[in-house]
């Protein structure tokens, strides 16, 4: 790793509120998508004659179209309860990374152009005719959103910024601004199938070298199969599960546990995918087509049930919107759900977590453990943004946060849990999220990550945590990168159904 | 009638017409508005009996800004609840005979005028000691607080220091009501007390003053968490599915 172009930020026992410093991070721009990319998607690739009046109707529509848009940018009063919640704002103390000023960027255009005071008197209420600076600031300060919604657990009016980055996103792909990493993963996920633009036969082979080495581990002919019509179940999963390190791990986890509990499974080369990078621009349409790969392929495999591997975002879409998007689920009385509907099987809810099934599994004694086979770790678990405060798991709200760590002290020997205000429904954001994994932004990555990796480095001081404990594909493709600038081993970092792997007892 | 009695009077008619309007055009503005998907903050209620319970502890105590600031939360809900007491106190002035309730709130709400006040002078502070909060602070947030403190120091003048003619002042007030005119009392501090609260009648539907009719229709706070057992569609959204498919 080359050295850091920026200072990394010093780790102290809590993280403490930093003054606001104008334009820290004014310099941070992710690249620009290409033509190739945009057009694809349908968009623009550079900024059209037209451009203000395009962006004034654009706005003018999400604001006919989502509820959210329309009354957050009304409602908010300026009281400051949000200002210091976001991570990108605790660790760079710019204040454009205040979620209220976040918001403020395209509230200021809203007053101008669509109230009374904003039109005869600007200057009294803070609106801005709309100019390229308000698009750079927008493109800057909106790629500096993870789409956490971490704000919006302490807005007294529930405002959530992620609804407006996502609105500010879309506005600018429509003028042609759109950000090259998720834009072509996009593409990628279409065209190809899955994120990583991994096509179908590279998937066999990578699927039959981890049988083998399941078989040359274990002894046990683990399989992972692919395609099989008349499976009983599907399971979608982020692709970064077939070919990235930690992630793999927890896929051989998922595939031990179908196999002791004897299930029929099956993954898709289609639905070789679960996130929906459609989440993080705001875009109904290119959201939907990205999830209709499952149901097409939930229909031609007539699958029964439906399970989700351990992605943040993806279980957000999967669990919030899916039933939306594509009738994966119930309670639909149209033609197009309950043609997918009839062919579920109603024991479950649709689509389930991977965590659900394999708790439920555990519960009813299914799964058998040697817990001590991961007593040389000593774990603790980060609550993913997504899963957190977007979805649920089981039928008790707060599920989300109970079974994942029911998995693993049913797992293992070992587990303590950080800072109370730094999980649950108040948990950190990784810092990678809402389609920041790229490169280009790793200063921003590094800093939004300070206060969880504040948190982490506090369970690893005082009660020797060596394992951090994940369900989200971003999650851990972020901290394995970002935990070394922080002076901590990469390798900390892991799949809760990694130790599920480990400790699993196979016949 | 006196010109001051026309000019208060049409005032008034005007500030009613347009709070009323405005607000009303608003409400059905948001509730046109649908909400294409389901983004209730998790962990969130199952149940719409759920979601009610969960609307009222946000509105009645703060719960949200209360888990964020606890000084914002101290200073805001003194504020909102000193308010509210004031306002109820005021339907006297409204009714004749006056209510037992309206009656039996009177001194509580003439010293809740203290805390109305006190949360207003807390919020204003924070706009100029806290960088964050000033950074983010316009000019109208400093003006609406500053027409709020106008008219509660102005009511707490006529209740504690130099009583108005009440009797004549509420004459002219159910004389709004029933279409039957009184004189307004030319008291200074009731004319800058009245002109202040029909300005604030006038700019709650084009400002942020539309916090109060906007929480009811956040989407993160007012949508049970039930997206796996009941199909949630807007309308453009299930065109959009006929068309594709």
């Amino acid at each position: 790793m080359a050295g850091p172009e920026f200072e990394v930020p010093t780790l102290t026992e809590y993280t403490e509120v930093p003054k606001v410093k104008e334009g820290a991070m004014a310099h941070m721009k992710s690249f620009i998508a290409a033509e190739t990319s945009q057009s694809y998607l349908g968009y623009p690739h550079a900024l059209p004659a037209d451009w203000k009046e395009r962006v004034i109707d654009r706005m003018g529509q999400v604001l006919e179209k989502f509820r959210s848009v329309r009354v957050f940018m009304d409602a908010c009063v300026h009281c400051g309860a949000c200002t210091d919640k976001c991570h990108y704002f605790l660790g760079t103390g710019d204040p454009n990374n205040m979620p209220v000023a976040r918001q403020e960027l395209m509230r200021k255009i809203y007053r101008r152009y669509f109230t009374l005071p904003g039109k005869i008197a600007p200057w009294l209420v803070g609106a801005e005719d709309l100019t390229q600076d308000t698009l750079n600031s927008w493109y800057n300060y909106y790629h500096q959103c993870s789409e956490c919604r971490r704000c919006s657990v302490f807005c007294p009016y529930g405002i959530d910024t992620a609804e407006i980055t996502m609105a500010g996103r879309e506005i600018l792909n429509y003028v042609g601004i759109g950000q090259k990493y998720s834009s072509e993963i996009l593409v990628k996920v279409q065209k190809i199938g899955n994120n990583l633009g991994l096509p179908g036969p590279a998937l066999e082979d990578t699927l039959l070298g981890l049988e083998e080495d399941i078989e040359a581990d274990t002894g046990v002919p683990v399989k992972m199969p692919l395609d099989v019509e008349g499976a009983e179940i599907l399971l979608v999963t982020p692709s970064a599960d077939f070919f990235s390190e930690p992630h793999v791990e927890s896929l051989i986890g998922y595939a031990k546990v179908f196999h002791a509990a004897g299930a029929s499974w099956t993954l898709s080369s289609k639905a070789s995918e679960a996130g929906n990078f459609g989440l993080f621009n705001g875009n109904y349409e290119t959201m939907r087509k990205v999830a209709m790969r499952i149901r097409d392929a939930a229909l031609e495999l007539g699958v029964k049930r439906i399970i989700v591997g351990e992605c943040g975002h993806a279980w957000r879409v999967a669990y919030a919107y899916w039933n939306t998007l594509t009738g994966l689920g119930y309670g639909g009385n149209d033609p197009f759900s309950i043609e997918l509907q009839k062919q579920l099987d109603p024991r479950y809810p649709q689509p389930q977590h991977i965590c659900e099934y394999t708790w439920d599994l555990i519960q009813q004694g299914v799964l058998k453990f040697d817990k001590s086979a991961n007593d040389d770790r000593v774990i603790t678990f980060h609550d993913s943004c997504n899963v957190a405060r977007g979805s649920r798991m089981g039928n008790e709200p707060g599920g989300q946060f109970a079974i994942p760590r029911h998995i693993i002290m049913a797992v293992a020997n070992n587990f303590h849990d950080m800072a109370p205000e730094t999980i649950g429904e108040t948990t950190f954001c990784c810092g990678g999220g809402g389609g920041m994994l790229t490169d280009d932004l790793i200063e921003a990555r590094v800093k939004g990550a300070l206060p969880r990796m504040n948190a982490y480095n506090q369970v690893v001081q005082k009660q020797g945590v060596n394992f951090l404990a994940l369900i989200c594909a971003i999650c851990k493709a972020q901290f394995t990168k970002v935990l070394p600038y922080y002076g901590f081993d990469r390798n900390m970092v892991g799949g809760v159904h990694q130790l599920v792997s480990t400790a699993i007892k196979l016949d | 009638m006196t010109s001051l009695t026309v000019f208060y009077t049409g005032l008034f008619y005007f500030a009613a017409l347009v709070l009323i309007g405005g607000v009303a055009y608003r409400i059905y503005e948001y509730s046109r508005t649908p909400a294409p998907l389901k983004i209730p903050t998790t962990p969130a209620p199952t149940t719409n009996a759920g979601v009610a319970l969960r609307m009222a502890r946000e509105v009645v105590l703060f719960e949200s800004l209360f888990k964020s600031n606890k000084w914002i939360w101290l200073f805001g809900w003194l504020f909102h609840v000193g308010l509210a007491l004031v306002l109820l106190r005021h339907v006297r002035y409204f009714q004749e005979p006056v209510w037992f309730w309206v009656e039996f709130i009177q001194p509580f709400g003439k010293y809740a005028s203290f805390a109305m006040v006190a949360g207003l002078a807390g919020l204003w502070a924070r706009r100029f000691l806290v960088d964050r909060v000033r950074y983010i602070s316009t000019p109208s947030d400093h003006l609406i607080l500053a027409l709020l403190i106008g008219i509660g120091l102005s009511g707490m003048m006529m209740t504690f220091v130099s009583h108005t003619d009440i009797v004549a002042l509420k004459a002219f007030v159910l004389g709004l009501v029933t279409f039957d005119f009184h004189p307004m009392p030319a008291d200074a501090v009731l004319m800058a007390h009245l002109l202040l609260v029909a300005l604030l009648m006038i700019i709650f539907p084009i400002s942020k003053l539309l916090h109060a009719p906007g929480i009811f229709f956040s989407p993160t706070r007012n949508q049970a968490d039930n997206p796996r057992e009941h199909r949630h569609i807007a309308p453009w959204a299930a065109a959009l599915e006929r068309d594709k498919a």
